[in-house]
């Protein structure tokens, strides 16, 4: 079996995509609120991904 | 002093409505919607569980076995084994074939072995929508 090797941050967004198609999914009751749920979780996910990258870049400077 | 209103409870829905949905839903992810002919929602919940794990045993994750002793171990190793189990026929069918992965460290490890448990928890969430839908509480 082929190893996998995708850095911290390929793995989080990917982590980050399902989880947010299975929450916008399953969360809302329209396909229009699912979307939009959807996107605003996968956008929050990426914003605390990106600014806890740069809170522990800059803690350890 | 305001009074509380008190509403009638709704009766619990009959075990038989969704017992079997539950338990298909669990053993075989998206199915619980495949059955209820919500065809294109169970497609995307199926696809992203199984996707998510087969990840997960890509990245050489390790599974989690139940073990007991002070109370975060029994929390992280429980947990995470439920976790595992809750992939359903993913989980059954990785052990039967073999897959024997030791913890070690690294970070594509580590999140191989957390893809491994959000497949199963992720489909917890398919299950309790699938309940829902059963039930008549979503559409």
């Amino acid at each position: 079996m082929p190893k996998l090797g995708l850095s911290h941050l390929e793995a989080a967004i990917l982590f980050a995509l399902f989880t947010s198609v299975v929450m916008g999914i399953t969360t809302k009751k329209t396909d229009r609120e699912r979307l939009r749920y959807g996107l605003y979780c996968f956008a929050s996910f990426l914003a605390t991904l990106f600014g806890l990258g740069w809170l522990m870049y800059l803690g350890h400077r | 002093m305001a009074e509380k209103l008190q509403q009638p409870k709704a009766p619990a829905p009959s075990p038989a409505k969704w017992l079997h949905i539950i338990a298909l839903a669990w053993l075989v992810p998206g199915s619980g919607h495949f059955l209820q002919k919500r065809t294109m929602r169970g497609a995307l919940l199926a696809g992203c569980v199984l996707v998510m794990f087969v990840l997960g045993l890509l990245m050489r994750g390790s599974l989690f076995e139940p073990q007991t002793g002070d109370l975060l171990t029994t929390v992280i190793y429980v947990g995470g084994f439920l976790g595992n189990l809750s992939s359903g026929i993913l989980y059954f069918l990785t052990v039967w074939l073999g897959y024997a992965q030791p913890d070690v460290a690294g970070h594509v490890h580590d999140y191989g072995t957390k893809f491994l448990v959000g497949a199963g928890l992720l489909n917890v969430l398919a299950m309790v929508d699938a309940f829902e839908i059963a039930v008549g509480k979503k559409d």
